[in-house]
């Protein structure tokens, strides 16, 4: 099976003090440090996974500029066959629409039965699957937390719906699937894996090289424009409780019992 | 001198000279025991390699010591007692053995040098060895089968007891005893009866109660009991030696050579292949030990040497919290394996990956390296290494737990296991009295002395003050010093001890460009991780000291003094930090500074020194999330309580950590404290 996922390189969120620019416009990047968004990991995984039990290649896929190849080699350490970066001045300030519109390109100038994404991103919308899967054509299956081949014309995935329910359902290949965090155990990628692909040549594709007009994508084909970037103020209705463990205990027993959490 | 009985090496039966089989036995017994042999050095010679031919004195050494010596034996004392009388008896006896085989085919055989005196000497001393080994069989055989001690208990997941193996042996052993001893006493009691003077017979030895009970047998009997012992010993003794390569008792055979190579150098790791250097690595085509050849001939020769003891298992923290670990079983499981991939007869089996068939990940995630188990083997067993090498073999196929994939990722992007930023690495300095000031390398200022802070002292809101009190106790003391602040990273310690090497040596490089750059001529950390690895890892840097070295230098020369203990109600005891003690050697400079402050009072807890029980391991190991019944560290602080302590001082931010929370698992807030050596001199410093 010929997978394509599709990844993100984003600003690590555990322990970055994101602040915003003063223009409003972006987040201060200087002391950041960035990694593959954790639901693309996943999706990598999983694509790994299904290759090793079926066969096929797995390609990694982004949007971005220079420094996101470094996602793509991490994800080919992991086991990724073949990267592909998508790089172009005219693809700057895409909005959702734009970067499904790329991607559709690539997926175009391919062969592949299986997309991949993640769910959503740590900076993004949660909204490029489904549009690629809607500019293909092709069938969509979000927040999938479980993926079975049936054959090489069909797949039975799991979706996770709200309650911790589980939905089950079969879709025609070729598709677009959303992946959802946890349906795997992304396997570890060392300094010594990412080495190991560091001369890998990674093709870079602009959007001559998509057949794309670059009037569709970019700042001049967004039609969802970024207006502002702020730190929402602290609202009131928060209470820390203090005193001992035993005090704090009482005190947020009674609370409940008071706004009738407890009976 | 006259003999009554006719000698095996002259006997005929149905006019079969028995020379014959005195011939026949030492012949196929050998041949069949060099075949075994060679069968068994084949996966030795598939090995890794590994440098045992380096420190030679320190390496005879410690065979005189370890091994002849026996001295690790009596850490367990009756089972040691038995093993030293059972080792020397057959040290002493050997020369017997080998000389009853020769006895077989010329009668009058004695090796050049026991004809005369020294003979006699001999003689003497091999029937009271001969008899302190079959009483010690004795001691050992109830031992075994009566008393049952825990720890040679084999747990259902690890297949059958041992006990019929050893019993099995015993009697062996005492066969050889009491059969060489009646084949000399059967020769004695028929002189006598004819009335000949023989030799001196050594008083309640075996040969002198055979004596006794042979007064009365008759002659042709004696001639019987004389040829049918020697042949039971000869055979004995042949099967014997082809047995021991078929189990636990290799040891007998192995652990001469095993003491020999064990390892010389405290507190580092095996290069990831012995022969290729650092900056060579990345040309390997695998890391670690995937299968069982990765492992160094060293290790398999380990596997061969355990001798089930079972010492390691009952020294080791993680099996006394139920962890799935027992460094015993690691070496039983290997050499099964060992056995059946490579049997004494038919093809050698291919090798399959050991992760998933004899061995877990969770076992091999669930060591801290504390070194409990390689300090009590007396044979010179490795583990650490091994499960390093295991771990690499792990990270190199991306079987990392989910668990230590965040902080390895964010020692790769932040060098520090939190992922805290780079700039915030000084930050605990903000809250310093104002009469003491800590120079900043990276702002370009200069100092003698580098303070080596470390990652869990730099970031952790409760360890900072560990960092605060050392930097108190360093300015009162005069020490001109300085931190490389946003420069530091991690130490590695761990990050190597988790298989992740070359993050390690990425890290190592760092740390050693930034440290030589500082231009300090020394390094003090109060970390015992950071410090062992930056002694024992790296290379090329400044003398590094623990702060509990520095301390009671400055005690002796009066450029620190301690004010008493106020609070007399407090009994202190010292908790030995893995890093400080067993893999460096510093127990006395922290006992000597804590009894350098009047009127302390501290007591020791039984496990203590080298046998010190780890707090739950430092580094990484504070993010692993292992199964186990409960914490090393609650276990340590029942430890200081049952010793009669209520606070306990350790010298190591990690294990503040684990006592600190054991503390509270434990329930015993207000009734037991912990703090660490710097805090608690820079509590008593008189400024």
């Amino acid at each position: 099976m010929e997978i394509l996922v599709c990844v993100k390189r984003v600003p690590d969120t555990a322990e970055n003090e994101i602040t915003v620019r003063k223009d409003g416009k972006d987040i201060v990047r200087d002391d950041l440090v960035y990694s593959v968004n954790e639901w693309d990991n996943y999706a990598v995984e999983e694509a790994i996974q299904i290759v090793e039990d079926k066969g096929g290649s797995v390609t990694v896929v982004t949007v971005g500029d220079g420094d996101s190849e470094e996602v793509l080699r991490r994800e080919m350490a992991m086991g990724a066959d073949n990267g592909i970066l998508l790089k172009d001045d005219a693809f700057v300030g895409s909005d959702g629409k734009g970067i499904a519109t790329v991607l559709k390109g690539v997926v175009q100038k391919g062969k592949y039965d299986l997309i991949l994404c993640g769910a959503q991103a740590d900076d993004g919308a949660g909204q490029v699957g489904g549009m690629l899967a809607a500019l293909l054509d092709v069938p969509y299956a979000s927040l999938v937390n479980s993926v079975k081949v049936i054959d090489d014309k069909k797949l039975k995935v799991g979706r996770e719906i709200e309650g911790g329910n589980q939905e089950m359902n079969e879709i025609t290949l070729p598709c677009v699937l959303s992946i959802q965090t946890g349906i795997n155990e992304p396997r570890y990628v060392g300094i010594r894996g990412i080495r190991k692909v560091a001369s890998v040549e990674i093709p870079v594709l602009g959007a001559s090289d998509l057949g794309l007009d670059a009037g569709a994508v970019g700042k001049a084909g967004a039609k969802v424009k970024l207006v502002d970037y702020f730190v929402p103020e602290l609202g009131a209705g928060a209470e820390m409780l203090e005193g001992s463990t035993e005090e704090i205990t009482e005190k947020l027993i009674e609370l409940l019992k008071a706004k009738g959490g407890l009976k | 001198m006259e003999t009554v009985l006719i000698a095996p090496a002259n006997y005929s039966v149905l006019g079969i000279p028995l020379i014959l089989f005195s011939l026949l036995i030492p012949i196929a017994g050998t041949a069949l025991f060099t075949y075994i042999i060679a069968k068994r050095l084949a996966p030795l010679v598939k090995a890794a390699p590994d440098n045992r031919l380096n420190n030679i004195p320190q390496r005879i050494l410690q065979v005189a010591k370890l091994w002849l010596a026996q001295w690790r034996q009596p850490r367990y004392r009756t089972a040691g007692i038995i093993h030293i009388v059972i080792f020397f008896g057959f040290l002493t006896l050997s020369i017997r053995s080998c000389s009853l085989v020769i006895i077989g085919l010329s009668e009058d055989f004695v090796f050049p040098g026991l004809g005369g005196t020294l003979g006699n000497i001999y003689n003497f001393l091999k029937d009271y060895a001969a008899t302190a080994v079959l009483v010690a069989c004795a001691f050992a055989a109830y031992r075994r089968a009566i008393v049952k001690p825990a720890r040679y208990a084999v747990p259902k997941k690890y297949g059958h007891e041992h006990t019929a193996e050893a019993l099995f042996v015993l009697g062996l052993i005492s066969t050889l005893m009491l059969s060489e001893s009646a084949f000399e006493a059967a020769q004695l009691a028929a002189q006598s009866q004819k009335g000949i003077a023989g030799d001196f017979v050594a008083p309640l030895t075996l040969v002198w109660f055979w004596k006794l009970i042979f007064s009365n047998t008759p002659i042709e009997n004696l001639q019987a009991i004389h040829i049918l012992s020697y042949y039971i010993h000869d055979l004995t003794f042949f099967f014997f030696l082809c047995f021991l390569p078929m189990g636990k008792h290799f040891h007998v055979i192995t652990s001469i050579f095993n003491v020999f190579f064990m390892r010389v150098k405290k507190g580092n790791i095996k290069p990831v292949r012995h022969g290729v250097p650092d900056d060579k690595l990345d040309e390997l085509e695998s890391f670690g030990v995937k299968k069982m050849e990765d492992f160094t001939w060293k290790h398999l020769l380990d596997f061969y040497t355990c001798a089930d003891c079972g010492r390691c298992s009952d020294q080791c923290p993680a099996n006394a919290v139920g962890r799935p670990l027992s460094p015993r079983f690691i070496s039983i499981k290997g050499r099964d394996k060992i056995f059946k991939n490579y049997p004494l007869r038919g093809d050698f089996l291919p090798s399959e990956p050991l992760i998933g068939d004899i061995y877990e990940e969770d076992e091999i995630w669930s060591c801290t390296t504390c070194g409990a188990c390689e300090q009590e083997c007396p044979i010179g067993i490795e583990y650490i290494d091994k499960m390093v090498d295991l771990r690499r073999g792990m990270v190199d196929d991306g079987n990392v737990p989910q668990s230590l994939q965040k902080p390895l990722s964010a020692l790769e992007k932040r060098g520090n296991p939190w992922g805290k930023m780079e700039k915030k690495r000084a930050e605990w300095t903000n809250d310093l009295p104002e009469n003491v000031t800590v120079k900043m390398f990276d702002a370009g200022d200069t100092a003698e002395t580098l303070y080596f802070v470390d990652s869990i002292t730099s970031f952790d809101d409760r360890m900072q003050n560990i960092g605060r009190a050392t930097a108190n106790v360093l300015a009162a003391a005069g020490v001109d010093f300085g931190i490389l602040g946003k420069d530091e990273k991690d130490s590695g310690n761990e990050v190597r001890r988790f298989g992740e090497e070359m993050l390690f040596q990425d890290i190592k490089a760092h740390n050693t460009e930034v440290i030589l750059a500082s231009g300090a001529t020394r390094i003090i950390t109060a970390d015992p991780h950071a410090f062992n690895a930056l002694k024992n890892e790296y290379e090329g840097l400044p003398p590094v000291e623990h702060i509990s070295q520095v301390i009671l230098k400055k005690i002796r020369s009066g450029a620190i003094r301690l004010k008493p203990i106020e609070d007399d109600s407090r009994i202190y005891t010292y908790h030995d930090p893995c890093y400080l003690g067993r893999h460096n050697d510093l127990y006395e400079e922290p006992r000597e500074v804590l009894d350098a402050i009047p009127g302390i009072r501290r007591v020791e807890m039984t496990k203590s020194r080298d046998r010190s029980f780890c707090c739950g391991g430092g580094g990484l190991m504070l993010f692993y999330e292992p199964e186990e019944e409960q914490r090393m560290g609650v276990l340590r602080v029942e430890m200081a309580k049952a010793a009669g302590a209520n606070v306990i001082v350790t010298a190591c931010p990690f294990c503040l950590v684990n006592m600190e929370d054991a503390i509270k698992v434990a329930g015993m807030e207000g009734k037991m404290e912990a703090i660490e050596l710097a805090e608690l001199v820079d509590r008593q410093i008189i400024r």
